[in-house]
């Protein structure tokens, strides 16, 4: 234990702050506790791995299921290092005869690639009651009779847990789930794609299973093979996928490819457990560095350390900036550093900021009311407040790796199309709506215009002069500035619309708007768009609707002008370009380009872009299809979101990590530090009460004085 | 007595059978089967496959009320009205669309929502009849004006400024309670304490008004002033004559809110992270989980009917006039 810590220690002991002040929310007994405090605002939907797609249930089971690679916690440009396996595979090509190709084979031979995977030895799974055996080497929990179950609402009802190794068959049957119709994957249709066999492996199963069904009886994935997913011993698979996809590996870093041991499907496939929400959607069995140990979302969710962990160890390097930085003084420790991790339910903004600055959570967000409270722009740039920095607050920021944009329907009649005209038009919208004073009204200055649909900091991003859109800004004195209005306007003439007028009537042109943005805190923003399109004299009709309403319309191509987001699965400028390619229209095959875009030139170039690796080639082929769609303009562009993360002093080992989940086994508290910052800032305030507590027995005696007094008096 | 209420339990039928129909109506007029799916699933990588997947799954290919597809009593029973709707009059809630045994969350999160409820109501009871006889007590003075005042002015502030203001003042700035949050056992009473307080000073402007009214109507009857005129106390008339004769209406008030208490206070339990019935119909209506909602409708009706159902029954126990036949 540091000295300081020991002081501090001694100090609490002294003056007796140990004792949890009044508004504490925890036990008093977990003051100093190793404990991470969070919040979470939505209850989670999904922990199943096949299912969960979501950003706030990744930080659940990101903590508890392992798949093979995982992100550099420390390392920019994103870069994927072995989690449970030996090493990263290196892509095996092969021809139509099956015969191997040389790394550098045109793609055009490349007919399938395989993935070899190695695990490393020794990794075991979470204590679990579906891995539980009796003495004869029976499964004990794998035939439990109705009676079994009567009192059984949780796993910790079921007192017996077992585990056992982790083997490479764990790996294929999860991949095996992905395609079962019972599960009902998120990426299933995505990896029919991908995966050699998967599409006609799900037909199989869903004839299965609907015989399964019939007879009642628990479908054993291991008794079908598939063709792309094999094991090749105890602890080797591979993945045999359809031309060349460099971006799989990617996905490998997801907790969708992350292990399942055949006996926990056995386990949750029993009649009765379901119906007592005890499901492989709910309990999750992993190998990470944490297990669930409270699962109730209505409330609070609580990671525990997983006693049967491998213990990893802290990176030993990183970015030029983390040593100095702090980040590398744990290099090569053994993880988690936490013993658990609290999460409670906050739905509300409020209740949850004022907690962050009361100490009892360790991280927050800043809501949109709080901002002014949290940080200011001076001179200096973007820098917390006085408030802040004497609770020795900390700042991080970081532009995630997602795009917020305006979308025009290329199926659109006025807007869409390739001819100049509507070329035009869509130039001087987006010249006219003006993403900065967005940025700076709606999300307090967080967030960065976008110059294309790929966002900074990714591969393909330029930097400075070479990274604006010439169509929309110039470079003046080192800063991207947008053109002035008249050549928007200049531009709509030229589109056939002088002064925003449509000749076809002799009124203003008439354009549509849709967003899923409805109700009355998004009132100002739709005028805002509104005042943008006026600046042009174009008449700008807002219809809002609910998100089902909306997707319909986008599905439909009844959007004109629509607002969208995409949020990256994996960082690669691949998982961008693509939202913009023809074979993803979402009116023809009802993929994701919203906006219908098609420009054969730039579904070449990706076609030709997402099979190379990173490098000079791929860069010129990325600057192409940017400046492809940037003069075609299918988008307004919008921008990126800037996350604003604030921690308290006693927390560490934090740097943004936008594409990992696992990042709880890096935090590391003070929690001595903690619960001396809490006692300091949570001394109860008394004097109110003893002032309201006077009044009463003030205004209680004079009320018997006066009773007193009319009882006594005469009536005459 | 007992022909009433199994006459009132026969009535009580139709009605909620009724309820059913119109929640079922209102939310599929709002919501497709499609539109619950492509909400479950999420707006990334959804195919139509992947839809008509998620709908077979949860039973949701179904026609809604008829199904012409079949024959004899197929059509009305191979529909999704009859297979989501008819069990819960077995009190058979079945699962959520998200797999959830919705009996077991309800009676998870009965206790959390009655943890508020239930002290609230009491305490609030005791203090609107407290003022209201005290005001009773004094009325026509000044004070009776003032604390009219105050009524009105406490009854003119929406529950939610009671709430963020309690949550600031007294969790942030005085810091004499957690500003969110529940607690085990005996530890909850720690979380009870500010939304029960907050409770009862948002209703306690209505209520006061309300218990005074009543009070005021039994202080202005012959037998009152003949227990004047015979010498008795103010407290005496007060608390055993005025009181014990306006029981009626405070009982029945109270009886009719009864059942509704397991419902939770959706507002309360949102801002003070409670995790009770109010907020679990909420996120099911944001979720467009429609087995949770029809459930907590049908619910909602059954403790409405039961309460009324009370109501009648307490007329009996506090008026001798009063004959249920």
């Amino acid at each position: 234990m540091r000295s300081t810590n020991i002081i501090a220690v001694l100090i609490l002991a002294a003056s007796d702050v140990a004792a949890a002040p009044w508004n504490n929310p925890y036990p008093a007994a977990d003051a100093t506790a190793d404990v991470y405090y969070d919040s979470f605002e939505e209850r989670p939907k999904h922990l199943d791995p096949a299912r969960s797609y979501a950003e706030n249930e990744g930080q659940f089971i990101g903590q508890v299921y392992e798949p093979p690679l995982q992100y550099h916690y420390l390392r920019r440009p994103y870069e994927l290092v072995p989690l449970t396996v030996r090493e990263v595979p290196t892509p095996i090509y092969q021809g139509a005869d099956g015969r191997e190709l040389p790394e550098d084979a045109p793609v055009g031979r490349i007919a399938r690639t395989v993935y070899r995977f190695r695990l490393k030895a020794g990794i075991r799974f979470q204590p679990h009651p579906a891995l539980a055996r009796d003495s004869q080497g029976g499964f004990l929990y794998h035939a439990l009779a109705h009676a079994d179950l009567a009192a059984v609402h949780t796993l910790a009802d079921l007192p017996v847990s077992g585990t056992r190794e982790l083997v490479a068959a764990d790996y294929v049957y999860q991949i095996k789930r992905l395609a079962d119709p019972a599960v009902a994957s998120p990426i299933a249709g995505l990896m029919f794609e991908h995966i050699v066999g998967l599409r006609e492996y799900a037909e199989r199963l869903r004839r299965l299973r609907t015989a399964a069904r019939a007879s009642g009886g628990f479908l054993d994935l291991r008794a079908h093979d598939l063709e792309g997913a094999r094991v090749i011993d105890r602890y080797a698979w591979e993945i045999t996928i359809k031309g060349k996809y460099p971006q799989f590996l990617y996905w490998q870093a997801m907790t969708f490819f992350a292990p399942m041991p055949w006996e926990a499907d056995r386990f949750h496939a029993q009649a009765g457990l379901a119906e007592r929400n005890v499901t492989l959607d709910w309990f999750p069995i992993g190998t990470g560095p944490f297990m669930l140990a409270e699962n109730n979302p209505n409330r609070r969710m609580v990671l525990v350390r997983n006693p049967n962990f491998r213990g990893e160890r802290y990176p030993a390097d990183g970015e030029m900036e983390d040593g100095p930085a702090g980040l590398l003084a744990d290099a090569g420790k053994p993880m988690p550093f936490v013993d658990r991790a609290v999460y409670s339910l906050e739905t509300e903004s409020i209740p949850r900021w004022s907690k962050f600055l009361q100490g009892y959570y360790d991280v927050s967000g800043i809501p949109s009311d709080s901002f002014d409270q949290a940080v200011q722009y001076t001179t200096a740039g973007l820098t917390l407040t006085e408030e802040m920095r004497r609770r020795g607050i900390r700042l991080l920021t970081a532009v995630s790796a997602s795009t917020s944009y305006v979308g025009f329907n290329m199926l659109d009649p006025v807007v869409g199309g390739d001819g100049e005209r509507a070329r035009k038009l869509r130039r001087a919208i987006a010249i006219a709506a003006d993403t900065e004073e967005y940025i700076s009204i709606f999300r307090n200055g967080r967030g960065v215009a976008s110059q294309g649909p790929i966002p900074p900091g990714l591969f393909g991003a330029r930097e400075g002069e070479a990274s604006i859109n010439p169509y929309v800004y110039t470079w003046v004195n080192g800063q991207p500035q947008r053109r002035p209005l008249e050549e928007a306007r200049r531009l709509l003439a030229e589109a056939g619309y002088p002064g925003g007028r449509d000749p076809a009537t002799g009124r203003a042109l008439v354009l549509h708007f849709d967003t899923s943005a409805s109700g009355p805190d998004f009132r100002s923003t739709l005028d805002w768009w509104r005042k943008q399109f006026d600046k042009l004299g174009i008449q700008l009709i807002v219809r809002d609707s609910d998100f089902n309403r909306f997707q319909d319309k986008l599905a439909r191509g009844n959007a004109e002008i629509f607002q969208f987001g995409w949020n990256a699965d994996y960082p690669d400028p691949e998982n961008f370009l693509f939202l913009l390619t023809g074979s993803q229209g979402k009116v023809r095959h009802a993929g994701e380009n919203a906006a219908n875009y098609s420009n054969p030139d730039f579904d070449r170039l990706f076609e030709q872009m997402r099979h190379m690796d990173n490098g000079p080639g791929r860069q010129r082929i990325i600057d192409s299809m940017v400046e492809i769609a940037r003069r075609d303009g299918p988008w307004l562009w919008g921008f990126h979101p800037t996350g604003y993360t604030l921690m308290h002093s006693w927390y560490s080992n934090a740097k943004p990590n936008l594409m990992a989940r696992n990042t709880l086994k890096y935090v590391r508290v003070d929690p001595v530090l903690r619960a001396v910052r809490r006692s300091q800032w949570n001394a109860p305030v008394w004097q109110p009460v003893a002032w309201f507590a006077a009044f009463l027995v003030a205004g209680l005696l004079a009320a018997i004085r006066v009773y007193r007094r009319r009882q006594r008096a005469t009536a005459l | 007595m007992t022909a009433y209420i199994v006459r009132r339990c026969l009535y009580a039928v139709p009605i909620l059978v009724g309820v059913n129909l119109v929640t079922f109506w209102l939310f599929f007029f709002v919501n497709t089967p499609d539109d619950m799916a492509r909400l479950a699933l999420g707006a990334k990588h959804v195919t139509p496959e992947m839809v008509a997947g998620w709908k077979q799954q949860h039973g949701y290919d179904r026609p809604l009320l008829f199904n012409s597809a079949v024959r004899g009593t197929g059509k009305l029973t191979e529909t999704l009205f009859y297979r989501k709707s008819l069990r819960l009059f077995l009190l058979d809630f079945g699962s959520s669309d998200g797999g959830r045994d919705i009996g077991h969350d309800i009676a998870q999160r009965m206790g959390p929502s009655l943890a508020i409820a239930v002290p609230t109501l009491l305490v609030a009871l005791a203090v609107e009849v407290g003022i209201a006889l005290l005001i009773v007590m004094f009325r026509g003075s000044y004070i009776d004006l003032f604390a009219l005042l105050i009524c009105i002015v406490l009854m003119s502030i929406s529950l939610l400024f009671y709430v963020i203001g309690g949550q600031y003042l007294i969790g942030k700035v005085w810091r004499l309670a957690p500003i969110s949050g529940f607690g085990d056992g005996v530890d909850a009473w720690r979380f009870v304490a500010l939304p029960v307080f907050i409770g009862v000073l948002g209703g306690v402007g209505a209520g006061v008004r309300v218990y005074r009214t009543y009070f005021l109507e039994e202080e202005g009857r012959d037998f009152i002033r003949t227990a004047r005129a015979k010498g008795l106390t103010d407290g005496v008339v007060l608390f055993r004559h005025v009181l014990g004769n306006a029981m009626i209406p405070v009982l029945t008030g109270l009886v009719v809110v009864l059942p509704s208490l397991f419902l939770g206070s959706l507002i309360m339990e949102s801002f003070f992270g409670i995790p009770g019935l109010g907020s679990y119909t909420i996120e099911a209506i944001q979720n467009q989980d429609f087995a949770i909602v029809r459930a907590m409708v049908f619910l909602g009706s059954l403790l409405y009917v039961l309460g009324l159902l009370l109501t009648d029954i307490s007329y009996t126990l506090v008026d001798p006039r009063v004959r249920l036949g």
